[in-house]
């Protein structure tokens, strides 16, 4: 089993691989799109601008292989921005286009909250969710965000309530994988995230 | 919905965490030695505390290269927020904290001295992993809070209020108000300080200093209406525990994460 941490040069992905392994996970940090091809599961981290996200993303040369990594339904998860830039675009730099995998825009958090959401709250999971398995309803997790995805499809995952603004928070169909949260920074639960995606990748290589 | 946090706050000394009172200086021995930081994360971590704040009182580089290494064995073993600050001069300091493990780094007397650094921080980390920390005193008889840095030592001429709104509009993510009459005291917060940054700044604030008790913690998150509140000397000395005070704050009624319920 062959799990690629990508990095393009952005967020703190030292977290992320150490909480990967914590969960059991093989894990390769690589800046090599070619270390990539075979992979069988695929996390992309992110943190900071969708803008200068998406260009340190694409500079990389990573974008190729993520699309087709995606498409051939391999297990994937996005984190934070490494969600947001999955989508069609950003209210946060609308002169840059998302990679248009999940179709829906991300929008920012209205000016009566305050922005950014910064700390604990809360999942209501949905029924059937590979990602969320045995994850209890109303469990915390860690949020840093000013701004969240609005999804055009209805999606499985969790939604979670912020201010007036119900969001969803993950997405997961069993091969796409994408949080919000970060739940490389979410504790027990966290790992209980991450558990499942080693799961999920498991059950690919299988 | 959104839980209030509850930050230990550990002041890290060449590698070892320490304590002192209405910022105490360690050159002059003022500061008590209170343990090794990593095995005192590990401890919060498993107590169900929010999030960390480690600040460098170290202003050597050989200080700085412990303090680096303290936050990369934390962040391998405690999967929660890290928050460091101390000395932080330039983007470099903000990038090799963040390479170390940090989610956030804090800047105080840097942001007075260059107030640019925080929007060229926050455009290229973005607003949530900037913190400006301000260093507050009261003026006697006057309801004016002056902004003070190295330590309390020295007076910036900056105010409070016009100092937050200003760091919120270069890009801050958080603020943190830090008393100075309060620090180390033991007899509650500055409610009132709070209270008026609340008033102006929409950011996230975190309260600090002062903290004696649970009811302390209590009295600030539901006065002020701050979304955290940070205390070290009540948890460094064992009074109690971070789970002991999360307990009291959710009978007040404040929504908080209980470990070991969900």
């Amino acid at each position: 089993m062959k799990t690629v941490v990508i990095d393009y040069g952005a967020s703190n992905l030292h977290s992320v691989v150490k909480a990967l392994e914590k969960a059991g996970m093989n894990v390769q940090l690589s800046s090599s799109p070619a270390d990539a091809k075979d992979a069988d599961s695929l996390v992309l981290p992110g943190q900071g601008h969708f803008g200068q996200v998406m260009q340190a993303f694409l500079k990389s040369g990573f974008e190729p292989v993520v699309r087709k990594h995606i498409k051939n339904k391999k297990p994937f998860l996005g984190i934070c921005v490494g969600l947001q830039i999955l989508m069609d675009s950003s209210e946060e730099a609308p002169e840059t286009a998302g990679l248009g995998i999940i179709k829906g825009k991300v929008k920012r958090f209205p000016n009566e909250l305050s922005v950014p959401q910064m700390g604990w709250n809360q999942l209501k999971i949905d029924k059937l969710n590979p990602l969320l398995e045995n994850v209890k309803d109303s469990s915390f997790v860690y949020f840093a965000n000013s701004y969240y995805a609005s999804f055009s499809e209805n999606l499985l995952g969790s939604s979670t309530q912020y201010g007036s603004i119900s969001f969803q928070s993950a997405i997961s169909d069993g091969f796409l994988n994408a949080t919000q949260f970060h739940p490389e920074k979410s504790q027990t639960v966290g790992l209980q995230i991450l558990k499942n995606f080693k799961n999920i990748t498991e059950s690919f290589v299988s | 919905m959104l839980a209030k946090r509850i930050i230990p706050c550990l002041d890290v000394h060449n590698g070892q965490v320490t304590r002192g009172q209405q910022f105490g200086r360690a050159e002059k021995g003022e500061l008590a030695n209170m343990g090794d930081p990593v095995e005192m994360a590990k401890e919060y971590d498993s107590q169900g505390a929010d999030e960390l704040v480690f600040y460098d009182i170290t202003a050597t580089s050989e200080g700085r290269s412990m303090m680096l290494d303290v936050i990369t064995k934390v962040a391998e073993q405690c999967f929660m927020p890290i928050t460091i600050g101390g000395g932080v001069r330039n983007l470099e300091d903000f990038r090799s904290l963040f390479l170390a493990g940090a989610d956030k780094v804090s800047i105080n007397s840097g942001a007075v001295n260059n107030p640019n650094l925080i929007r060229e921080a926050s455009e290229h980390y973005g607003a949530q992993a900037v913190v400006l920390s301000i260093d507050v005193k009261k003026r006697e008889n006057e309801q004016v809070w002056d902004v003070y840095v190295a330590g309390g030592r020295k007076k910036t001429g900056l105010d409070m209020l016009e100092w937050a709104v200003r760091g919120q509009e270069l890009g801050a993510g958080e603020l943190v108000i830090n008393s100075i009459d309060a620090d180390g005291m033991n007899t509650g917060y500055d409610i009132e300080a709070n209270k008026l940054v609340r008033a102006v700044v929409d950011i996230p604030i975190v309260a600090s200093g002062g903290a004696g008790s649970p009811a302390d913690m209590r009295d600030i998150l539901l006065k002020s209406n701050v979304d955290a509140a940070l205390a070290a000397g009540i948890f460094h000395r064992g009074e109690f525990t971070v789970g002991e005070v999360k307990e009291v704050l959710a009978k007040a009624g404040l929504h908080m994460r209980i470990v070991g319920e969900n």
